[in-house]
Formats: structure tokens, sequence, C-alpha cells
């Protein structure tokens, strides 16, 4: 492996005041030239939306394409619990460097400095611009803006609509682009899917995207292309991410020259509801918000039956007050994660599969009860009146998400604690992008989730939506400028030309290819065994062993797949096995360069935990002197990967072993 | 845990694209758990289907946790099925009993061609958002959030209408295929806070002439779409867009 170091293109200067310079000298495109240079969004979630929107309201040419029946659809609808933005409201000592030192350490220094702080600056605007377009989010009764914490901060900088924040923030977003639409300056194209990216003369020129109704295969010319295509969490078939959330666009990319950036860096979310089966074809999300309120214990006995009222309050392990007590149940994902999975493991889970814990929120319930009845002025409340109001209390703030938990378990959690689990929810990893947020292709932008860039090796609660957000309206718009001022003479180049017509046909051929092979097994029963491999052996825990066995397990799966998958219809058709069959090839490819990550990274970071590399009390160790660095895959060819690096540099905040104790 | 025990007959609608005709077939399951939501029982029925070479049944269904509004299932003339204020994906096989046969057809409206067997095609829910569900602001426009002051009420109440999730079960719902809820919710959201004020004579006549454009039925205030939508989106919006627009058509040139 080489070790070519990579420029991120960091303004120089202050960190301070980076930014402001920077987008006040970036080069412009004047607003006649705007008119006629064409961009092509790929993805309508928060990301591309925004991005969509704002680039048409600058003056440009946009196609946006999506593989839903609308835009509208994109996961980042699912986002439950809030956006953080330091605008400190509530007066709690919030800052932009505050935010900025939250999210750095919170990724465990694995972030680039310059692109955090970014990001935190940027924070206001957006709470700001999704007001202004009518995002109905929770409010005081004065009026103002309510907000409430999250984990791995001590601050209260979350906004919120109830539990459906990222559905109101990307119906925000959505209007906007609709607006667009409206007004000619977006042509939508959607259950559209990207197929291949075009690059002429070493710059991204365009896209195939294939009609998924007609099944119909498009070339689309674009002076630059926007990949905004979210996350590739689905690669172990069961997570939180939507059924179609897939990594093909990305993948596709990858293989036309841009390197993949810290692809193992996966967050595995603490509060989800445990699987409950093999027929389990997703699992579902308990947002982190109920993490405010809701104190998490499994019994101090193992193997303790009981059910959970009857275990009285001394024979209850709170283990995260316990082990954490500075940040309680408050600490980052990462760390509630491995603490439940260091719980069950050692026999203390609950519920019948005993990989679960409890969230429990009779404790809070009885505590806004009192204050309730003082408000009412009620003497000497009986316990059941305590609660009968504290349950109003919780049921406004986290009505939608109780409803939702026991429609899927069955199960009342006003009466009994919900049962959870780890799961798979979001990955840090994705195209490395330059502070530009283009890609190693010139021309070629990853947004959102898509990219690699904010969020080191674990992302804090409610920073999706916010860099989401903050990539599409308000980055990328500005940093677009310095590569397509350099591109206003560039004609459009006709769909007829070679590099089109190529990549077309090399399309073509792969969806024939699938088609042909009329094998034995269907596309899930590959996704299911690929899934397993990445949970058992790039999950939670990951150790040398395992990871050299699963990449050649799942290079044997590769070749099985290529060999005896069996898809049925045609390719002239809408074929949703087709389509799913084209994303979990490319997943298969992926999870091995996440294996093949996840090997050469010797440290224990976030959400990638080594199990040979960790402190005395069982915590994540790092290794600065040698790790200090984001690992950018290039790829050379089938199950060949090139490592480059690019160096992090901490000048304003003192790299620490971190601490929620 | 509980065992796949459950045995099903199931009467689904295939229509191969939207200009085939098309017919029921009647498929039965078995080894179906009351923990399955419905969708994973059609899981498991199209592995079945592939592994006989049968083409696996089309539908749509993204997040399968309540709130893409992709799924579409019309279930024992039901859109969503038997429960109230839930969507297809997160009815579980619980709600049916052993030996049920159950009904399954896509949604039914002129306004929504059928793509594919239960899939159909909902882009003029999109069109009409396109011709005035915004608010007019560009990027970079915006005050300080805090500036504008809501009242708790009415955010609530204009969050009580944006809750809606586009699925179209109100269109399917309505005898006369009348897409009025969706376009109230819309509608009502914006009227109600200060931000979409400013436009709102506009944006309601606009949209309601989107949805005669795009061949939605009228509105008889039967109140079936309310009834049937997932999230329980309330008939008062209609009566507030029958206000803005009455207003709307008595005080303005626009449309």
């Amino acid at each position: 492996m080489s070790n070519k170091i990579l420029d991120a293109k960091v303004p120089e200067g202050v960190l301070e005041t980076k930014w402001t310079k920077y987008r006040s000298t970036v080069p412009l495109v004047n607003p006649s030239n705007k008119r006629n240079i064409e961009i092509i969004v790929v993805g309508s979630g928060l990301a591309g939306s925004s991005a969509a929107a704002t680039l048409a309201e600058l003056g440009y040419k946009v196609k946006v394409f999506c593989f839903q029946d609308s835009p509208r659809r994109a996961h980042s609808i699912a986002a439950q619990g809030g956006i953080n933005a330091a605008k400190n409201y509530q007066n709690d000592g919030d800052s932009t460097y505050r935010l900025f030192y939250d999210t750095i350490k919170g990724g465990d220094y694995r972030a680039r400095e310059g692109n955090v702080y970014r990001l935190a600056e940027v924070s206001t605007y957006i709470i700001d611009q999704c007001v202004a377009q009518g995002v109905p989010f929770a409010r005081e009764y004065g009026g103002l803006l309510s907000n409430r914490s999250f984990g791995g901060t001590q601050v209260q900088r979350t906004f919120y609509a109830a539990g459906q924040t990222g559905q109101q923030l990307l119906l925000g977003a959505y209007s906007a682009l609709e607006r667009q639409v409206g007004m000619g300056t977006v042509k939508m194209h959607a259950r559209h899917e990207m197929l291949d990216v075009v690059n002429i003369d070493g710059k991204c020129r365009g896209i195939i995207a294939r009609d998924l109704v007609t099944g119909k295969l498009e070339r689309h010319f674009g002076h630059a292309v926007l990949l905004c295509t979210g996350g590739y969490g689905n690669v172990f078939f069961l997570s939180t991410n939507a059924m179609g959330s897939n990594v093909t666009a990305a993948w596709k990319a990858h293989k036309k020259g841009a390197f993949f950036g810290n692809p193992c860096y996966t967050q595995i979310h603490p509060t989800c509801i445990p699987v409950s089966g093999d027929h389990q074809s997703k699992l579902t999300l308990m947002s982190e918000s109920l993490r405010n309120d809701g104190r998490i214990w499994v019994p101090i006995k193992q193997n303790d039956t009981r059910k959970p009222t009857d275990i009285p309050e001394n024979e209850r392990d709170y283990y995260l007050e316990r082990r954490y007590p500075a940040f309680g149940n408050l600490v980052p994902r990462d760390v509630a994660s491995r603490a439940a999975k260091e719980r069950c493991d050692a026999g203390y889970g609950v519920g019948a599969s005993k990989m679960a814990v409890y969230l429990d929120f009779s404790f809070n319930m009885d505590r806004y009860g009192k204050v309730e009845a003082t408000k009412r002025g009620l003497v000497d409340p009986d316990a059941k009146t305590i609660r009968e109001l504290g349950k109003e209390v919780v049921k406004e703030k986290y009505g939608n998400l109780f409803d939702m938990y026991k429609q899927i378990t069955g199960e009342d959690p006003y009466e009994i604690p919900m049962r959870i689990y780890p799961a798979v929810h979001y990955t840090m990893g994705g195209l490395w992008v330059d502070y530009n947020l283009m890609t190693t292709v010139p021309g070629l932008y990853a947004l959102g989730e898509a990219n690699f860039s904010d969020h080191g090796a674990n992302r804090l609660g409610a920073s999706a939506l916010m860099q989401g957000l903050a990539d599409g309206y308000f980055v990328l718009p500005y940093t677009i400028g310095s590569y397509l001022s350099n591109e206003i003479r560039t004609q459009s180049i006709s769909t007829d030309h070679e590099a089109f017509v190529e990549a077309e046909k090399a399309v073509k051929e792969r969806l024939e290819k699938i088609l042909s092979i009329k094998g034995s097994k269907t596309v899930d029963y590959f996704h299911k065994r690929l899934g397993k491999i990445m949970w058992d052996k790039c999950g939670m825990a990951r150790d040398k062993e395992g990871l050299e066995w699963a990449i050649k397990e799942i290079q044997s799966i590769q070749r099985e797949f290529w060999s005896d998958v069996r898809v049925l219809g045609d390719a002239n058709e809408f074929n949703p096995e087709l389509e799913k069959a084209g994303r979990v090839a490319d997943f298969l490819e992926l999870g091995e360069l996440m294996c093949v990550d996840a090997l050469n990274r010797n440290e224990s970071c976030g959400g990638h935990f080594r199990t040979e590399y960790q402190t005395e009390d069982g915590e994540a160790l790092r290794d600065d002197e040698n790790f200090a660095f984001v690992s950018a895959w290039e790829y050379k060819d089938a199950n060949q990967f090139e490592l480059h690096k690019e160096e992090l540099h901490y000048e304003n905040i003192k790299i620490a072993q971190r601490s929620y104790k | 845990m509980s065992e796949g025990t459950m045995s099903l007959t199931l009467k689904v609608w295939r229509q191969k694209n939207s200009t085939s005709k098309g017919e029921f077939k009647t498929y039965p399951v078995s080894g179906i758990s009351s923990d399955m939501s419905f969708l994973e029982m059609f899981d498991v029925l199209n592995e079945e289907l592939i592994t006989k070479g049968e083409e696996s049944i089309a539908f749509d269904h993204d997040c399968r946790e309540g709130i893409c509004g992709m799924c579409s299932m019309y279930i024992n003339g039901r859109p969503h099925g038997p429960k109230n204020a839930i969507t297809t994906c997160q009815l579980h096989m619980r709600s049916f009993k052993d030996g049920d046969t159950i009904t399954v057809e896509p949604w039914r409206a002129s306004a929504f061609p059928i793509v594919k067997d239960l899939a159909v095609n909902r882009s003029a829910f999109d069109r009409i958002i396109a011709s005035g569900g915004y608010v007019s602001v560009n990027t970079g426009n915006a005050k300080d959030a805090n500036d504008i002051l809501i009242p708790k009420e009415d955010a609530d109440e204009a969050f009580s209408a944006a809750a809606c999730i586009g699925c179209g079960a109100c269109v399917a719902a309505c005898k006369n295929a009348s897409a009025m809820l969706f376009v109230s919710a819309k509608v009502s959201q914006l009227a109600l806070l200060p931000q979409g004020k400013v436009e709102s004579q506009k944006r309601v006549e606009n949209m309601v002439a989107q949805m005669d454009v795009e061949g939605f039925g009228a509105c008889t205030n039967t109140g079936a779409c309310s009834a049937e939508c997932p999230k329980g989106i309330s008939l008062e919006h209609i009566a507030r867009l029958n206000r803005e627009y009455f207003s709307a058509k008595l005080t303005s040139n626009n449309v």
C-alpha cells in the first residue's frame, strides 16, 4: 500500500475566520453564466433537496433524481429527535466553539477541524431558514422556540418537532424544491436510479440513470454532479435505514475514481426496538431524545426473569449512571451501545432473547407529575394521580414514539419499560471530500451522509440533520463556485459522446448479466448472509482474526452471487427485484472494503471498536501517534483497494482520551 | 418471540403495467408469525414466489416505520388495513386470525394510475405542492428564528396539519377520490403561521386549481379521508381550507 498524502484544501488562517474569509473570496459565477450551467443532483433528502433548491434559486439549471416515487420520501424523513444549532437560546453556555468542540470530541478526534467549525458556524442559519419556510418547530407558551438535550452534550441546543423533526425539515426542503420545480428551474426525475457516473477528460460530466418504471436507460449531462445519496447502513441487512437506502451511487463513483473515506466508521444506535424473529426486514429506532427522560437499566442479578415492574429499585443497575456520572444516560451513542452490549454479553440482558435492556420512564413520569400537581394546586395527590399527570407530559413530548413502540411490540411503554438494543443506524464513512465537498474526481461532489466529512468516528445525536442541511443550503452553493467559475466556457456536452455511450453499454450489460444467471437463490438470501457477517465481525466489536475471516467469506459470497442469484422478470419494466439485486451486488463489494478498513485501523475510536485495543475499563483506546488520519481508499480493481491518507491536525483542540465520566 | 403458525389466503391484485388489464390472484401463505408486519408477510410470499419461478408482487414501501408515506395497500376494503391511524408497514399480523382471507388492492383513483401490481403513481401530489405549497423564501433571506413569535397553540395546530405523509390514503378512501384532506393539510399549516400568511390567498387558489386539473374528485364532507388517515389529519383543516378559499375568491384577482 502506498501512503500518498491527500490535501483537504482547508483555507489557511485562524479557525474562527476561515469560512467567513473563504466565503468572501471564493470565485463566483455571474448570473448570466449560471443560466448556462447544468447541475445534476442525485438524491432528494435533506442534502439533495436543500442543495437543489438553493442552486436553482441562484440561477443554475438543475436536474434532480430520486428512486422513490416522490422526493418527499427520502429517508431523512424518518429522523426523529432533532437538529442541533448553536443558538444559545437557553442561555446555558452554548456557542459556536462549544458545538465545534463537542462534535470533535464526540467523533473521538477523527474529524477535520476546519469542516466542523464551519458546520457549527452555519448551524444557526439553518434554524432561521427552516422557520422562515414554515417548519413547525416545538414552541414554548411565550411563542419562542423550545430546545432539548441530546447525547454527548451538556447544553440544550436541539430544536425539534415532536418526534418527527426529520419529516418537518425534509418537507421544508421539499417545498423549496417543488417551488423551483413549479418555476421550471429544477427538472425532477422521480423513480429514477443513478447507475453510473460519466467522466470525460478527468472530470465528472454526467450520469447514467434508469427509469425504474419503463426500465429505459437515460444519459444526462451536467457541468457538475452532486451525490446526496445517504448512507450505507443497509450493508448489514438489518438497520434502521429505509429498505431502499443503498450505496450504489457512491459505489459507482468510487469505482470511477472517487476515494472512499473511513468506510469502517459505523454508528450503532443504542436505543432501537430489539429483533423479534428471523422474518425481520428492518429495525426501528426509538429516538435518542427519549434518553432525556428515560433511564436505562438491567437487573442486578443475571437471568432475572421477573417482570420489570416487580424488580425493586435496589435490585436495578442503572449502568450508564453508574459508569458515567457526568453524562449519565446522555453519553454518546457509541459509548451507550457498547455498554448495553457489555451488560447483555455478561448475562444481564432482559426479554425473551436476553439481548435487550430497559428504557424506563416511570421515574420521570412521577417527577413531571409532581410538578404538574403543584402547578394545579393539588394538595397531597396520590401516586396514581401523579402518574396520570406525568403521563400526559411524557405523551406531549414523545407520544408518537410511544405509539410506534406499542404498535410494533404489542407492549404499552407507559405501563412497562421499553426494551431496547443497539442497531445499525448511520455511517460516518462515505466518499472522501475536500473542504469544498468535492470528491477526488473534479466536478463530482458528495453531500450529507454520503460524504465522510464532519463526524469523525462517531456522530452525535441531532447532528445528521444539521450536516445535511448545512451542506445543501449554506456550504456547497458557495464552494461549488471555485470549480464552476472555471467551467463557464464549457458548452453542454452531447450525450452521444463516446464516454456516455460506453457507460450506458456497461450498465446495460450488467443488468442483463444479473438477469441471465437464473440461479437458485434469491437476492435477500445473499443480503442476509452478508448482513450477518458484517454484524458479527464488523459490528460493535471487531478483531483481526474475525475481519480476516470475513473478507474471505464475503469474497466467496460475491462469487456465489454472480453465479447463483435468481432474478426474474426483465430489464424493460418496473422490476424491484432487479433494483435490489444491483444494490446488493454493490453492498457485497463495499462490505469487503469496510472489513479491509477496519482491519487496517489498529486502534479503537468512536464506532470502530477493535477488541485488541481497549483501556482497562473497556473504553476505546486510540492510537494518535499512528492513526490520526483519514483513510481514503482508492479502487484499483476487483478486491483491490489502495490506501491514501489525510493527516488530521488539531491546532485548536487539545487531543485527549475521551471521557464522559 | 412467537412461532410462525398462521396460515392465510391472500387475494392480490396483479397488473403488469399501467396499460394492461389487471386481475386478482389467490395465494396461500403459511408459517406467518403474529409479530411480523404486513409487509414482512409480503416479503415471505415474494421469496416463495421467486423460489417457485413466479414474478414477485410489486408494492411500494421504504422506511417501514410509518413516516415516508410510500406504502399504499388497500386491505380488505380499507386503505392501510383494519387498524386506525397507522400505515400498512405498521400493521402487524397480530391484527389477523389464522385462516383469514385477505384482499389486497392498490389505491384506486384515476389521478393515481397503477404502475404495476400494488404500486401507483402519486406524482399528482407533487404537482399540487409545486403549484403553491410553500413559503416563497430563498435560502439566506431569513431573519433570526426567534424574531417570529408564534403562539404555541398555532404552532401545535400547524404541526398537526404538517404531519401529513402524502400517502394518498385519503384519496383511496374517498368515494369521489378527492384530494381535499391532503391539500387542506398544507393550506392549513401555512395559513396558521405568520410566515405563510403573505401568500395565503394565492396559495389556496392555485393549489385547489391544480387539484382539479389533476382529476381528483369533489369533496362532499363525508369524512372517510380523515377516518382512514394514518396520521389522523382532522377534517377541521378542510373547513379551514374552505374558509381560506372562499375569502380568497371574494377578494382576490389571482386565479
